[in-house]
């Protein structure tokens, strides 16, 4: 089966700078694929050259195997959600969704038929008639794809579409766009700068970073296996040391932080040798927290120290522990079963880990 | 000017000349014709009497409209032609009547003072004297345009394209006299005058496809005429004259039917506040020093007796290859225009611009 | 507190009240009782409705008026034409400081006065002008070409003068368009003309009518252009104002004719708003 969309080292440069450095990538039809990367990062550069708004300066994009680089945007069989929605406020809602019908030399009542469709479809039926700015955020957001959906596109190019949504519309629409994207059966690329959203939809995640791709896999596979320092630090929260190996064994190495701590952490197939200056990283909720040592007693990496911290969240509490011996802070979950209630600033602790959760990666200067 | 303050100016101005003059020193605002009040003339007047002279310069039909809206204030001294004064005072009463005995007789051309005296008349009062008389003709470029020697000539295939008039009652008239009609013999007689200027209607609709345009301003005229746009036009005379200083081939020409002879005039609004500046600016200018002064400045020629001794030798020149005896004898003299008559000339006005 | 408020309020109306009353109000108020009044004779006047009678029955007034608003309405058409593409071009295509410099472009014919733009025009366009001898010199016409004195001249100029007065108001509105719907616009099928008709314009309206309405005003009470680049020919309502006030002594008649050319160029912009359904508020708020 030919992928929806395949990019073959596509590249950008922008007056000699280069935004977007040979990517290449393939979206296999119905999934969700998502570009995750901060802002500046060459995200958007990619869609808009999917989009056909940018012309790459190298490199081939191929939808449904053919290549679209000599395809104006109106004729690409691509569609976009753009970031603040962009829905045409000139016109009802109606005529929003039905735009891209006309364009196309459809019948009056065709689209008609069609633009009810899609409203019952979103689960809006009846409000063709409404003026853009009558519409809640979820609606408009719901509308903005409704609005490409009736034309049926191979790929529906999604940009940051929930940014401008406040956090409890946004956690709600992350569900919905899911489903949409599953009643629809169409393939949608993604970009977003927050990781949640990229986790929580996605089939697929491509991690970019400075213009290139660092890795692409499911949202497990970015959060357990990490393959760059970048992915493990831009994924999900971590504690991260910097320090040199003292000493490896197999796969395992330990070794030494700046501020003198002795760690315990794996490799993962990267080649560590001795002496090597290392970033290591620890994910809060890999590291348990108990009242006695002798509950750790499993771990290869125990630590003693004192709360210097509480930060409630509910579910996601956090406590923050300063080792006794003065060599650094591990930013710690803090189970809500009732055991650490009683948990104040200054309370002493122990914690540990598993050396497998200590990924380590070479330092990179940064 | 509020009344305060125009006090206090004169107040102040008062203490400045310290007594020096025995007469109250004024301001004496001039609604004047451009040429009329040249720098050195005004400096010399300000020298000898103390008074301060404030010039305006417009044309006929703005001085009338400036004191009809201020009901005749705003001015103290105005200097519109002898056929504009008698109308616009029985409809609008913007003037008010000269006191002669203030005005020095010896300094007047006789005949001139009493033409102007007799035109100006409203009631039993005077409200005119004479000040610089000219005409309005032809302005030829002979090398292109000498068959042209009476205003309807201007309709001629010979010039048709390079011709200029003003769209205004001096065309209205020439024409009419160019015609074999008598305009101002009908002024009295709103049936006849009608007639007649329905005929001029005819003629200047028949001969607008040859005009170039209908000049507005004497700057623009001369451009026309310079650039060789234009080489056949109505005009005043001195307009020629100047013309003819850089183009010996351009020169003022006297129709047959004959130039159009105006005189300008010195008249005192009603509201006037300076009456003895206004009084002294008179006697000043017609002193036959000043009053060739101004001819030179303005290329006319005044009602000052004697003043002539003192015109330069080229004006002189000039005026007499322009006009010859019979031409002089021919001079039509605008008697005063009765109210109501610009009426009947403006619809044919209205009516030649609208036409295609 | 509040007596303290309330005066601070009155103290800043009153500058609007004493504009709006002295200088627009009470002056109308005087120009149309004038334009009542009827000459029965030397000196003697009549209420009456004569003034605006003869606008009516005289083919000749009504007729220049007429032409004088088509003119302008022409002139208002031909300066969106010209203004659209160059606003857009300043609000949409460049950025930054050649932006801010094109549009002092747009104003520099403004650091002189209108006549000495017009006298301008005349030295390009007159016989013996700039344009005459270029045209001559390449070889594209044999004589001199006259290019002053007609219609066209009226029109170059009142475009010409008008411009900015498009420009400013289709600018703004333009900017206000995020390019994101335009380029959804594209994105779904539209080419260049349907995103323009559907989206650009629609979005530019309330810019598009007022930018037209100075225009139209600002070329309907214009004075000095059409009189100096017409001619003989240019016949423009506000010279039969003028002629009446100034060279026929007729302030009865020039005040009707003013009168007229107030009710008539209003209703015409009320109609032109109802025609294009915008309101007065929409388009200048």
């Amino acid at each position: 089966m030919t992928a929806d969309l395949d990019c073959i080292d596509l590249t950008k440069q922008f007056s000699g700078v280069t935004a977007v450095d040979q990517v290449s990538f393939s979206v296999p039809p119905g999934s969700f694929f998502s570009i995750l990367g901060p802002s500046g990062c060459g995200k958007t550069t990619i869609m808009r050259m999917i989009a056909g708004f940018l012309e790459p300066t190298d490199g081939d994009i191929l939808i449904k195997g053919k290549s679209v680089l000599n395809v104006p945007p109106n004729k690409r069989p691509v569609n976009m959600v753009f970031q603040h929605l962009a829905l045409f406020p000139m016109m009802n809602i109606a005529d929003n969704i039905g735009y891209g019908l006309r364009r196309a030399g459809m019948g009056k009542t065709e689209i008609a038929y069609k633009v009810d469709e899609a409203l019952e479809r979103i689960g809006l039926p009846g409000i063709g008639a409404r003026k853009v700015d009558e519409l809640s955020g979820g609606q408009k957001q719901r509308v903005a794809i409704a609005r490409c959906m009736v034309l049926e596109p191979d790929v529906l190019l999604l940009d940051e579409p929930l940014g401008a949504l406040d956090l409890k519309l946004r956690e709600r629409m992350k569900v919905e766009l899911k489903s949409l994207q599953a009643a629809f059966d169409t393939t949608f690329v993604y970009i977003t700068h927050d990781q949640s959203e990229a986790l929580v939809m996605s089939d697929k995640i491509a991690v970019m970073n400075n213009g290139s791709f660092e890795q692409v896999g499911t949202a497990r596979d970015l959060y357990y296996r990490p393959d760059t320092a970048f992915v493990a630090g831009f994924v999900g929260d971590s504690n991260r040391w910097r320090g040199q190996v003292t000493k490896t064994e197999g796969h395992c190495l330990e070794l030494r932080t700046e501020t003198g701590m002795t760690l315990r952490g794996v490799a993962n197939g990267r080649a560590l040798s001795v002496g090597e200056q290392v970033d290591v990283f620890v994910r809060p909720e890999a590291v348990r927290i108990a009242h006695e040592q002798a509950e750790l007693s499993r771990f290869d990496n125990q630590i003693s120290g004192k709360v210097t911290s509480l930060l409630f969240n509910g579910a996601a509490s956090r406590v923050i522990v300063s080792s006794d011996a003065g060599l650094g802070e591990v930013e710690v979950n803090l189970p809500q079963s009732g055991e650490f209630a009683d948990l104040v600033k200054g309370s002493d602790v122990h914690i540990g880990w598993s050396s497998d959760q200590g990924n380590c990666f070479a330092a990179r200067e940064s | 000017m509020t009344k305060q303050s125009l006090a206090l100016s004169t107040a102040v101005s008062v203490v400045l000349i310290g007594g020096v003059s025995a007469a109250n020193a004024d301001t004496l605002r001039l609604l004047t014709w451009g040429g009329y009040a040249p720098e050195e003339v005004v400096a010399k007047f300000e020298a000898e009497t103390g008074h301060t002279v404030q010039v305006t310069k417009s044309n006929n039909e703005e001085m009338i409209a400036k004191l009809r809206a201020t009901g005749g204030g705003g001015f103290d001294l105005a200097q519109p032609s002898q056929d504009r004064i008698a109308g616009p005072q029985e409809e609008f009463g913007i003037y008010k009547p000269m006191d002669m005995s203030k005005i020095n007789m010896d300094l007047f051309i006789p005949s001139m003072m009493e033409a102007t005296k007799g035109n100006t008349t409203v009631g039993a009062d005077v409200y005119g004297v004479p000040h610089v008389w000219g005409t309005s003709g032809l302005v030829l470029d002979t090398a292109n345009a000498a068959m042209v020697k009476d205003y309807t000539d201007l309709c001629s295939d010979d010039v048709a394209g390079k011709v200029s008039y003003r769209l205004k009652r001096p065309t209205l008239i020439g024409f009419a006299f160019s015609m074999g009609l008598d305009p101002f013999a009908a002024y009295g007689d709103e049936a006849a005058y009608t007639e007649i200027m329905s005929q001029v209607e005819a003629k200047l609709i028949e001969c607008k496809p040859g005009v170039k345009t209908y000049w507005g301003g004497g700057d623009e005229l001369m451009g026309l005429l310079r650039s060789g746009e234009v080489v056949a036009s109505m005009a005043w005379d001195t307009g020629g004259w100047k013309l003819n200083e850089d183009n010996a081939d351009i020169t003022f020409v006297a129709p047959a039917a004959g130039a159009l002879g105006w005189v300008d005039t010195f008249v005192l609004p009603a509201k006037g506040k300076a009456d003895d500046a206004a009084y002294a600016w008179i006697n000043f200018v017609m002193q036959p020093e000043i009053a060739a002064m101004i001819t030179e400045a303005a290329g006319n020629f005044t009602a000052s007796q004697g003043a002539d001794e003192f015109a330069a030798a080229d004006l002189k020149a000039k005026y007499q290859a322009s006009f010859p005896q019979e031409a002089i004898d021919n001079i039509k003299w605008y008697p005063p225009v009765p109210a109501g008559l610009e009426a009947i000339e403006g619809g044919v006005l209205d009516r030649v611009k609208a036409a295609n | 507190m509040r007596t303290e408020a309330k005066l601070g309020f009155a103290l800043l109306l009153t500058p609007l009240l004493l504009w709006l009353s002295l200088l627009i109000f009470v002056p109308h108020v005087d120009i149309f009782l004038v334009s009542l009044r009827e000459r029965i004779g030397v000196g003697q006047y009549q209420t009456s409705l004569a003034n605006y009678l003869t606008f009516f029955q005289e083919p000749l007034y009504l007729w220049t008026f007429l032409r004088t608003a088509v003119m302008s309405s022409v002139a208002t058409l031909i300066t969106l034409v010209i203004a659209f593409p160059v606003s857009y071009y300043i609000a949409k295509m460049i950025k930054g400081r050649a932006q801010s410099a094109l549009f002092l472009l747009c104003l520099v014919p403004f650091w002189v006065s209108e006549l000495v733009r017009t006298f301008g025009w005349m030295i390009l366009l007159r016989e013996t002008g700039v344009f005459s001898n270029v045209l001559q010199y390449l070889g594209l016409v044999d004589g001199p070409v006259e290019m002053l004195y007609n219609d066209g001249a009226i029109m170059v100029g009142l475009v010409y003068t008008s411009m900015l007065f498009m420009v400013v108001p289709l600018v703004t509105t333009l900017e206000s368009l995020p390019d994101e719907i335009i380029e959804a616009g594209y994105d779904l099928g539209g080419n260049g003309i349907s995103v323009l008709r559907e989206i650009i314009i629609p979005h530019a309206m309330p810019g598009i009518v007022s930018g037209c309405i100075v225009v139209f005003m600002l070329s309907l009470g214009n004075y000095l252009t059409p009189t100096m680049l017409g001619g003989k020919e240019s016949l423009w309502f506000t010279e039969l104002i003028y002629s009446q006030f100034i060279v026929r002594f007729n302030w009865e008649l020039g005040a009707a004719f003013g009168f007229m050319l107030l009710i008539l160029s209003s209703a015409i912009v009320w109609g032109m708003l109802k025609l294009t359904g915008q309101s007065l508020e929409k388009t200048m708020g």
